[in-house]
C-alpha cells in the first residue's frame, strides 16, 4: 500500500489549570496515498489535536510530547513532520503547499476585509512563483470549480456576502489552489444546514477523484463517515480504538466503543426503544484501558487484548 | 397518533407571524398539539423554528395570531397576557434550551438553579423544596453529591441533565426542548433522548421537540412540522412525513441525510431542479 | 503506561473534584493570586491606606510643625554604627550641622556626630487628635526631647517631609476612593437604565456620554473648580473636587454596564431565568450583577488612578486643593521651582508616591480584571 502520512505512538500534552491532560497517547495510523481517511471521534477523542500535530499547529498549553509523522510527498523527499525546526523551510511548504487544511467555521479562515478573489489569489502568490494576474486566473477557475457560479461579480464580493456553504466553498477553493497532497478537513459541515452540508460533501468527493489528493477527513458523524471515507480510524480520548475499510469498521466493528457508538445513532434504532448507548453496549468492559493495536489478516486493527481478537495476526 | 389525541388539545397555534424589521421570520403559522405528544418542528437554520417556539412560550412578542393553552384553569391566549399573569402560566410550559454551557447561570451551584422555580412559584418549605430537588435529580440520574456543585463541573450531557432537572421540577405540561440534544455527542445524545422518553412516560409531559437533525426527530417524535422560511410547508405523522413527503423542501432535506450506511449512497436531490 | 494516564481529566481528581464546589468568588480569589505582581500591589496598597489612614501616629510631625534648625534640610540617615564604629541596638540619626556657604548663600547640612538622637518606638512625641477626634500623643517613632528626625528631609520653611507626604496621601488616595465611589453610583444608575431600558433611555444617556467624552477634561475642571466659592472649608472644597472628577470619570463605567446589560440580556440562563418565573427585579439581582460585580470592581479599580492624578493635576496647577490642606499634589505645587528640583530634590516624594500608588492600582485592577471571570477557561472546552 502507498502511504502517504505515516503517524506512529504520537503523544501531545496540554498543561492546563487543573494539571496535565494526556490529549493524545500513543496515537498510530497510515494514510494510503489517493484515498479518504476519515478520523471519527467525540468530543475530546483527541481527532483535531491530530490534525493540528500533522500541520505542527499544537499551541501552547499543548506540547508534542513524542511520536513521529513521516511524510511523504510525491514532489518532494520524504521527511518528518514531528522534528522539523521552527525556521525549516519545509515546514513554509507544508503549511498551505504540500498540506491544507479546512476548518469548521469558514469565516475564521477568512479574512472579512478582502474580496474572495483577493484571497484566493494571495494563496496562489504565497506558495508558488507566478505573477497576479495568472493568481487571479487560477483564482477564478478554482472558485468555479468549487461552483461558485456568476464568477466575473462574485470574486469581487466580501465573504461576509456570502452563505456558509458558499464561504465553505472559497476555504476550500483557497486550501486546493495550491494543489496541496494531502487536504485535511477539520469537521467542514458541522457548522452547516444538512442540505448544504450533502452539497459540500458531494463537492469534496467529486473533487477528491478529479485531483486523486488524499484526504484527511475529521468528523463525529458516522453519516459523513460512511458516504466519504474509503478508510476509518476511530479514537478516544486520545486513543485510537479500531482502524480499517469504511465497510469494516461500520458493518462489522470489533471495539465495543465502535459498536456503540453506531448504535447510539436514533436513525438506525427501532422506533419507540430506547437508544443503545455506549455504557448498554460496552457493559462492563472498560473501553479507557489502552491495548496495543492488534492487526487481523484482514488488514485492520483493533485496541483490544489479544485473546479476545480472533485472527490476530501480529 | 390516535391514541394520544384522544387526550385532547393542550396547545393550538392559529396564523402565528413574528416580524424582525418588517422582515418575516415566523409567518403565518398554525397548528395544535395533543396531550402527550411529541411534535417535532424540523427546519434548517432561519427556518423560524427557534422564533416559533421562543413566540409561543412568549420569550419574545409574537406580532400577529393567537396561541391557546390549555392551562389548569382552562384555556387562556398566550399572546397578549402580560409579563406578569404569564409568571403562574410559567409552572406549566418549561423550556429545555440547546446550549447546556450558556442556558445555566455559571454562579450558581446545582442546588440553586433546580430549587429557583420552586422559589420563585413559592413551593413548599425549604425542607420539600430540597426533598423536590433531590427527587430531580434522581429522576435526571445524576448524583446526589451534585448538588453542591457548580456547572462549570459537570459535562455536556450532566449540564443538559440540570436544565431538564430545572424544567421539569415545576411538573409542566408542556415542554418545549429547542436543539435540546444537537450540541451532544452521539453517545451522549443517546443517553438525553432516553431520558426525555422516559420522563414523558412517567410524567404524562407533552413536547415541542424543535431540532434539525432528523433522524432523532424520526426516532422520538410522533408528528412533524417542516418549516421553511418561516412557514410551515408540510405536516404529518412521522411516517407520513419520512417515508412518503409530498412537498419538494421535505423531500430536499431528507435526501441531504446522510446514511450511516456506506452502501447507500448520498444522492442529494438538486435545490434547482426542486424549484427552491 | 497507567490507567491513570490515559484518562484526560483523572490526573489530579483532588483539584477537579475541589474546583466542583469552590464559590465563584473563591475561584476569582485563586486566580487573583495566581497574578503576583498584581497580589503584591493589592498588598502595597493595603498598606499605604492603612498608613495614610493612621497618619497622625506614623508621622513624627504635624503637618505645619516647623523645625527653624532644618530649612530646606535633606533626608537624614538611620544609624545603628556611630562614628566611633560602636553598634547601637537601637538606631539613631545625627542632628543636622549647618553652614552657609560663602558664595551661593545657600545653607548646606551635614551630619553632626557628636549630637545623637536614638529613635524611640511608640514614644511619647508631639501632641496631636487622631481622626480629630481622639487626643493622643504617642507615635510610631520619634526621637527623645530635644531631638528632631526627618526621613525625607525638610522643605522650605522646616516642615517634616515624611509627615507631609503620609498627611497628604490621606488626601490624595481618599479622594480617589470617594470620587470613584460617586463614579460608581452615576455609572451604574445611569448604565444600567440605558442597558436594561433600552430605547429613548439609552440613546439619551449615549448622547450624553457622547457629549461628556468629547469634552476636553482639564480646562474643563480648571473651570468648574474655579467656580468652587472660595470661602468652603477645605473639606468642602475635598468634596467639591472629588464630585467634579467623578462628573467626568462615570462614562467610561457607564458605557461597560451598559455592554453588559446588553449580552447578558441575550444570555440563554437569563431567558431561562425569565422563562421559569422570575420578575424583572429577580433576574437583574440574582442573575445578571453577579455575572457582571467582579467586572464592575475591576473597572473601579482602574479609575481610581485617574481621580488621584486627576486631583494632583489640579492641585499642582493651583486649583484644586489649596494650603493648608495637605495632598500630594499641593506639595508638588511647592515644589513647581526648577531651583527646587536641582537644589533640595526630595521635596519630589511626593511625585515619587503617586507614581507608586497609581501604577500599584492599575497593576491591581489589571489582575482583578483577569480573574473577574473565573469561567473563561471553563467554559472554552
Amino acid at each position: 500500500m502507498d502511504t502517504v502520512l505515516k503517524v506512529r505512538e504520537l503523544a501531545v500534552d496540554f498543561k492546563t489549570d487543573i494539571g496535565l491532560t494526556h490529549a493524545l497517547v500513543d496515537v498510530g495510523f497510515d494514510m494510503p496515498r489517493g484515498k479518504v481517511t476519515a478520523i471519527v471521534g467525540e468530543s475530546g477523542s483527541g481527532k483535531s489535536v491530530t490534525a493540528n500535530c500533522i500541520m505542527r499547529l499544537v499551541q501552547p498549553p499543548g506540547r508534542i510530547v513524542g511520536g513521529r509523522i513521516d511524510f511523504a510527498p510525491e514532489s518532494m523527499d520524504p521527511f518528518e513532520i514531528v522534528s522539523l525546526g521552527k525556521r525549516d523551510p519545509r515546514l513554509q511548504e507544508l503549511r498551505g503547499g504540500l498540506i491544507s487544511m479546512v476548518f469548521q467555521e469558514p469565516m475564521t479562515a477568512l479574512s472579512p476585509v478582502y474580496t474572495v478573489g483577493n484571497q484566493v489569489a494571495e494563496a496562489i502568490l504565497c506558495h508558488r512563483k507566478v505573477g497576479r494576474r495568472q493568481a487571479w486566473k487560477e483564482a477564478a477557475e478554482m472558485l468555479e470549480r468549487v461552483g461558485i457560479g456568476d464568477i466575473d461579480r462574485r470574486i469581487k464580493m466580501y465573504p461576509f456576502e456570502f452563505s456558509g456553504g458558499m464561504r465553505q466553498r472559497v476555504v476550500i477553493a483557497m486550501a486546493l489552489v495550491c494543489h496541496p497532497e494531502v487536504l485535511i478537513c477539520d469537521e467542514p459541515t458541522t457548522a452547516l444546514d444538512v442540505t448544504v452540508q450533502a452539497e459540500i460533501l458531494t463537492l469534496i468527493r467529486n473533487l477528491q477523484q478529479e485531483l486523486n489528493n488524499s484526504v484527511l477527513f475529521i468528523t463525529h458523524d458516522i453519516g459523513v463517515v460512511a458516504q466519504l471515507a474509503d478508510q476509518v480510524v476511530v479514537m478516544y480520548q486520545g486513543r485510537v480504538l479500531e482502524i480499517g475499510t469504511v465497510r469494516q469498521v461500520l458493518k462489522d466493528p470489533m471495539h465495543p466503543y465502535t459498536k456503540g457508538l453506531l448504535a447510539a445513532i436514533p436513525g438506525l434504532a427501532p422506533k419507540g426503544q430506547p437508544l443503545a448507548t455506549i455504557a448498554s453496549v460496552v457493559g462492563d468492559t472498560d473501553i479507557a484501558r489502552p491495548y496495543p493495536l492488534v492487526t487481523l489478516g484482514d488488514g485492520r486493527q483493533v485496541s483490544l487484548p489479544r485473546e479476545q481478537v480472533p485472527g490476530a495476526i501480529v | 397518533m390516535s391514541e394520544s389525541a384522544a387526550d385532547g388539545t393542550l396547545l393550538e397555534v392559529e396564523r402565528l407571524s413574528k416580524f424582525f424589521d418588517g422582515v418575516p421570520a415566523v409567518e403565518d403559522v398554525s397548528f395544535d398539539v395533543q396531550r402527550s405528544e411529541t411534535l417535532g418542528i424540523v427546519g434548517e437554520s432561519g427556518s423560524g423554528k427557534t422564533t416559533l417556539v421562543r413566540a409561543i412560550l412568549r420569550a419574545i412578542d409574537p406580532d400577529q395570531g393567537v396561541v391557546r393553552f390549555l392551562s389548569s384553569g382552562g384555556w387562556v391566549e398566550l399572546q397578549d397576557m402580560t409579563a406578569k399573569e404569564l409568571i403562574p402560566l410559567r409552572r406549566e410550559m418549561q423550556m429545555i434550551f440547546q446550549d447546556p454551557f450558556a442556558s445555566l447561570n455559571p454562579r450558581m451551584t446545582v442546588r440553586q438553579i433546580i430549587e429557583e422555580p420552586l422559589i420563585i412559584h413559592q413551593a413548599g418549605t425549604a425542607s420539600e423544596r430540597l426533598e423536590a430537588v433531590r427527587d430531580m435529580l434522581a429522576h435526571v440520574q445524576l448524583e446526589e453529591d451534585s448538588l453542591t456543585r457548580y456547572p462549570h463541573a459537570f459535562s455536556g450531557g450532566q449540564r443538559q441533565r440540570i436544565g431538564i432537572a430545572r424544567a421539569l421540577i415545576l411538573r409542566p405540561n408542556l415542554v418545549v426542548c429547542d436543539e435540546s440534544v444537537s450540541a451532544l455527542d452521539v453517545s451522549v445524545q443517546a443517553q438525553i433522548i432516553n431520558l426525555l422518553e422516559d420522563l414523558q412516560n412517567e410524567l404524562g409531559l407533552t413536547y415541542l421537540f424543535v431540532a434539525h437533525d432528523l433522524s432523532v426527530v424520526q426516532h422520538i417524535c410522533d408528528r412533524v412540522l417542516v418549516m421553511h422560511r418561516g412557514r410551515v410547508v408540510e405536516s404529518g405523522t412521522v411516517d407520513e412525513i419520512f417515508d412518503a413527503p409530498k412537498e419538494n423542501y421535505t423531500r430536499l432535506l431528507l435526501s441531504a441525510v446522510p446514511s450511516p450506511d456506506p452502501d447507500v449512497p448520498l444522492k442529494p436531490l438538486d435545490r434547482r431542479e426542486l424549484g427552491l | 503506561m497507567s490507567d491513570v494516564a490515559l484518562n484526560p481529566v483523572a490526573e489530579t481528581p483532588a483539584s477537579r473534584e475541589e474546583s466542583a464546589t469552590i464559590s465563584p468568588r473563591r475561584l476569582i480569589w485563586i486566580r487573583f493570586r495566581r497574578h503576583r505582581l498584581a497580589y503584591a500591589s493589592g498588598i502595597f496598597l493595603l498598606l499605604m491606606y492603612i498608613v495614610t489612614g493612621f497618619c497622625e501616629f506614623v508621622s513624627p510631625y504635624g503637618t505645619t510643625t516647623r523645625n527653624d534648625d532644618a530649612i530646606n534640610a535633606p533626608p537624614m540617615r538611620v544609624h545603628f554604627f556611630d562614628a566611633e564604629g560602636n553598634f547601637h541596638l537601637r538606631p539613631f540619626v545625627y542632628a543636622y550641622h549647618m553652614e552657609v556657604n560663602e558664595d551661593t548663600w545657600m545653607r548646606e547640612y551635614s551630619e553632626d556626630t557628636s549630637r545623637r538622637f536614638p529613635i524611640r518606638f511608640f514614644a511619647r512625641g508631639e501632641p496631636y487628635a487622631m481622626w480629630n477626634v481622639f487626643d493622643m500623643d504617642r507615635h510610631l517613632f520619634t526621637t527623645d526631647e530635644g531631638g528632631y528626625i526627618h526621613l525625607f528631609g525638610t522643605d522650605q520653611l522646616g516642615r517634616d517631609m515624611f509627615s507631609r507626604v503620609f498627611y497628604g496621601g490621606r488626601i490624595s488616595m481618599s479622594i480617589g476612593l470617594v470620587g470613584v465611589v460617586l463614579t460608581l453610583v452615576l455609572g451604574i444608575l445611569l448604565g444600567g437604565i440605558a442597558g436594561y431600558l433600552g430605547g429613548i433611555a439609552d440613546r439619551v444617556v449615549n448622547k450624553v456620554i457622547e457629549v461628556l467624552t468629547s469634552l476636553p477634561g482639564l480646562p474643563l475642571w480648571m473651570a468648574l473648580s474655579a467656580a468652587l466659592p472660595a470661602h468652603w472649608s477645605p473639606i468642602l472644597v475635598y468634596f467639591g473636587i472629588s464630585i467634579i472628577l467623578s462628573l467626568f470619570g462615570w462614562t467610561g463605567l457607564a458605557r461597560q454596564v451598559r455592554g453588559r446589560f446588553l449580552s447578558l440580556r441575550e444570555e440563554e440562563f437569563v431567558m431561562a431565568a425569565r422563562l421559569i418565573g422570575a420578575d424583572t427585579p429577580r433576574v437583574i439581582t440574582k442573575h445578571m450583577l453577579p455575572s457582571f460585580s467582579s467586572h464592575i470592581i475591576a473597572t473601579a479599580t482602574l479609575a481610581v488612578p485617574g481621580m488621584i492624578l486627576g486631583e494632583t493635576a489640579l492641585s499642582f496647577l493651583g486649583i484644586g486643593l489649596r494650603p493648608p490642606v495637605v495632598s500630594w499634589g499641593v506639595l508638588l505645587f511647592q515644589a513647581q521651582n526648577p531651583l527646587v528640583i536641582e537644589l533640595t530634590p526630595w521635596q519630589m516624594l511626593p511625585g515619587l508616591f503617586v507614581v507608586l500608588v497609581v501604577m500599584a492600582f492599575n497593576l491591581f485592577g489589571d489582575g482583578l480584571r483577569d480573574a473577574a471571570d473565573p469561567y473563561s477557561t471553563a467554559a472554552v472546552k
